[in-house]
């Protein structure tokens, strides 16, 4: 059993992150039976198993991409990469559905690279509809994730033995896959959970890309029938789904060994040699369709519309808004997810798996679940906290907490119990190893938690619009309130300070991370 | 030292209250905006200026704020919820959210554009048309029924976009109007010309101009929208259906007043605002709507509202949607 200092916080918490279950099987259980018939159809089953299958490619396309980029940018000589490092982990704060319609606008039946291939004689880029264009973006907008956690393990695990191995004879991919992978294992775990499982609550991209996923149709019966207790059934299967997947996730994790050792020197970086190039190619590549086709698209819809744009001071404000709820977010993520990650790698059991499924459900439920889950609570438990900017930084906070717990538990899953305990041997109390071994030990991990937290609650939505105090915008909400309307052209100066706002704090916080020679 | 700091901080405190008291405006209401910042926000700028009285504004999509309001119901910190179209209304206003209007604004506007039980009132009007690509089809080419568009001629040229409310509302006035066998076959016919189908109504009107479809179902002003955005040269025209055709239905954008309100004279203002002949000139010429209070000019270029020949309807059973939503479900409109 876990010490009450761990158990107490990690009860909370997870009695946070169960809200929103809470709240659907309230509203379920108000469901009208005769309008069961209206989703227990075989048609729920297809979107159901579409939605999976959709969630778990994104899941395996953002290993594809996270992982190499990962160890590209971390590890090896790779020409700018600082450079790289910053640009490919942007295209996190571009909202999905932004990222959807460039893509569209781009590769689309009319799209401008389609263009240019029918020009060249080229006839026929496949649909950019249905299946395969809604997994082709939606790895885009995820593999950030894979990239990030994955990041921060390399970054903090030994050098030492990948040079032991080399030095044994070993090629560069012999090491990366018997001594680099099983060590990163874990971290790619948790990376590839969260774009899951983004994937599956996402219904922004999908609804432009016009692929029905399971997600949509929830977010339909909210939009079309008021009837919310039907849409709070089906809300509950896709719970059931993120209980199904952390729990595979968990056995994953469970059954590597982690190799904890702290590096005692910044890696020497590995020389790509004739890979130099093919390498950056692949960079490119990922920043052409991850970034540049949405700047370029916000660029086009800038010189359509330019002086049509919002009032100055408007932008300003809602930039302040952005920052400071981001980083609100961020702060309070990463102070609730370091209880949860010390228990997720130290004290792991039936109890652990139970709180991990409820933290990953809040993340998983579509926004606008967990947004009426947090007005039906705060409404009937304190009123006067409705509306304000603390309940949806707490909102924002228990949505993106396993954004934090990720990275955090990647980290200290990489530090030696052994040096904890040298370290009280040696006279520090639990507090003092802490803040001199643990926390040092942990800071790329909340560093990438940070960052990834902040990306995400910079682009978010229906909790923004429903729980922000009445009149708060942010760009966010600017984005959406002009694109709605089919106002493009005013929805580009919010979007191009958005991903420029992204740009600088990734730089920033990297900068932070970057080890200490 | 440290005796001073609790007794300094309730006096910047207090100072700070009684600034923000003595700053405060005469009164300040809550809107629920489900029409957006980008459309109304210049007019309720223009109501807080010329009544005094502040309005803080949620702006979010109508059904989602309805979802909102049904959650709050007593607490609602909203007055006034201003609603895109009139289903979202009558749904909270079924569900006992809203109160009574006074017949002094109900009577500014016609009939059918106001809730037979005087709960909600039609602030501008928003017509159904068919969007077509003027570079590959005429005026005159056109149906003058919606229901024409079912003939296979038309296979792989239309767009809709049937998450759309607007959309929805359009197939529950069919319903209504028709009958259901007839609304089903008509969606069953359309589905067999294999349609393209679009979130939004904007990106429907762009796929016209992109030729990427010849014609789509949507209401009047996405066209002029993009026209005043793009230039005249915009190859997208607007079709009006003839003789009472469901697809010839004028849906009503408007306003209601909530039931917990505590500031219902201030709220009522903010109604009788948006019914002056200012702001009805406002929707015209800059959301591109349809004026409903009689004698302010409708949008430029457009067949007159009385000239549409809209279907008799009460709109406020538009918003019997699931109905609707059951129907575009079977028939596999909708996942």
């Amino acid at each position: 059993m876990p010490p009450a200092w761990l158990l107490l916080p990690a009860l909370a918490i997870g009695a946070l992150a169960a809200l929103p279950v809470v709240y659907l099987i309230v509203r379920a259980l108000g469901v009208d039976a005769a309008a069961i018939g209206l989703i227990a159809r075989p048609r729920t089953v297809e979107l159901f198993v579409a939605s999976v299958g959709l969630a778990l490619t994104v899941g395996a396309g953002a290993i594809a991409i996270g992982v190499p980029l990962a160890w590209l940018t971390a590890r090896t000589d790779l020409p700018g990469r600082r450079l790289w490092t910053i640009v490919t982990a942007v295209p996190l704060a571009i909202p999905s559905y932004v990222m959807a319609f460039a893509f569209v606008a781009a590769v689309g039946p009319r799209g401008a690279i389609s263009d240019l291939l029918r020009q060249a004689g080229l006839s026929g880029l496949p649909s950019v509809y249905g299946f395969a264009g809604a997994a082709i973006v939606l790895t885009l907008a995820t593999y950030p994730y894979v990239l990030l956690t994955t990041r921060t393990a390399l970054v903090r695990s030994d050098p030492a033995i990948e040079e032991a191995s080399r030095a044994l004879g070993d090629g560069a991919l012999t090491t990366f896959r018997r001594v680099t992978l099983p060590i990163i294992a874990p971290a790619i775990a948790s990376g590839a959970l969260l774009a899951v499982l983004y994937a599956l609550a996402d219904f922004g991209a999908v609804a432009i890309l016009q692929f029905d996923s399971f997600a949509r149709a929830i977010y339909i019966q909210y939009r079309s029938s008021f009837d919310r207790s039907l849409a709070a059934l089906l809300a509950l299967m896709l719970v059931a789904v993120t209980f199904a997947v952390s729990a595979i996730e968990w056995r994953i994790r469970s059954r590597r060994p982690t190799v904890r050792n702290a590096p005692r020197r910044p890696p020497r970086p590995i020389p790509l040699g004739r890979w130099r190039w093919p390498a950056v190619v692949f960079c490119a590549t990922v920043t052409f369709f991850g970034l540049v086709i949405p700047a370029a698209t916000i660029a086009v819809w800038l010189t359509r519309g330019l002086g049509q744009g919002e009032p100055v001071s408007a932008l300003i404000d809602s930039g302040a808004n952005s920052v400071i709820a981001g980083s609100l977010a961020a702060l309070v993520a990463a102070v609730l997810a370091l209880p949860v990650a010390f228990l997720l790698v130290r004290h792991p059991g039936r109890f652990t798996a139970w709180i991990e499924s409820l933290v990953y459900s809040a993340y998983a439920v579509p926004g606008i679940v967990l947004a009426l889950a947090t007005v039906f609570f705060v409404l009937n438990v304190a009123p006067v906290a409705y509306q304000t900017l603390f309940v949806l930084v707490l909102a924002y906070a228990v949505r993106f907490l396993p954004q934090a717990i990720g990275p955090a538990r990647t980290s200290l899953g990489q530090v030696s119990s052994g040096l904890v305990e040298a370290a009280r041997t040696l006279g520090d109390n639990p507090a003092g190893a802490f803040r001199s071994i643990t926390l040092p030990l942990l800071r790329p991990g909340i560093v990438a938690g940070l960052a990834l937290v902040f990306l995400t609650t910079v682009k978010e939505l229906p909790l923004t619009l429903l729980l922000g105090p009445t009149g708060f915008e942010t760009l966010a909400t600017q984005i959406w309130g002009a694109a709605t309307e089919g106002f493009y052209a005013r929805a580009a100066v919010p979007a191009a300070l958005l991903m420029l706002l992204s740009a600088v704090t990734v730089g920033v916080l990297f900068r932070a991370e970057e080890p200490v020679a | 030292m440290r005796s001073l700091v609790a007794p300094l901080a309730l006096v910047v405190a207090l100072t700070g209250v009684l600034a923000a008291c003595s700053a405060a405006p005469p009164t300040s209401i809550t809107v629920y905006s489900g029409r957006s910042e980008a459309l109304v926000g210049p007019l309720i700028e223009r109501f807080e200026t010329q009544t005094g009285i502040q309005a803080e504004v949620r702006y979010g999509s109508t059904s989602e704020l309805a979802a909102l309001i049904l959650e709050e119901g007593a607490n609602t910190p909203a007055d006034v919820y201003f609603a895109q179209d009139a289903g979202a209304l009558g749904a909270v206003a079924a569900a006992g959210h809203l109160r009574t209007l006074p017949s002094e604004s109900l009577n500014r506007v016609p009939e059918r554009f106001r809730s037979p039980d005087s709960q909600w009132v039609g602030l501008s009007g928003r017509a159904r048309v068919l969007v077509y690509d003027s570079r590959e089809l005429t005026a005159e080419e056109l149906p003058a029924s919606i229901e024409a568009l079912t003939d296979p001629a038309w296979s792989g040229r239309l767009g809709w976009a049937p998450t759309n409310g607007s959309f929805q509302a359009f197939v529950t006035a069919f319903r209504l109007l028709k009958g259901d066998a007839a609304a089903r076959a008509w969606l069953e016919g359309i589905q067999a010309n294999d349609p393209v189908r679009y979130d939004e109504n904007g990106l429907i009107v762009q796929a016209v101009a992109d030729g990427e479809i010849d014609a789509g179902f949507v209401n009047h002003y996405y066209m002029l929208q993009a026209q005043a955005e793009q230039g005249a040269d915009f190859p997208v025209r607007n079709h009006f259906f003839g003789a009472a055709d469901p697809g010839a239905l004028v849906n009503a954008a408007g306003a209601g007043i909530l039931t917990p309100t505590d500031a219902e004279a201030s709220a009522r203002r903010f109604i009788e605002f948006m019914l002056s002949n200012e702001s009805q000139a406002y929707f015209a010429t800059e959301t591109f709507e349809y004026p409903l209070v009689s004698g302010v000019a409708g949008p430029e270029g457009l067949p007159a509202l009385d000239q549409i020949q809209s279907p008799d309807l009460d709109l406020s059973d538009l918003s019997d949607l699931q109905a609707t939503l059951t129907m575009l479900n079977e028939t596999g409109v909708l996942p």
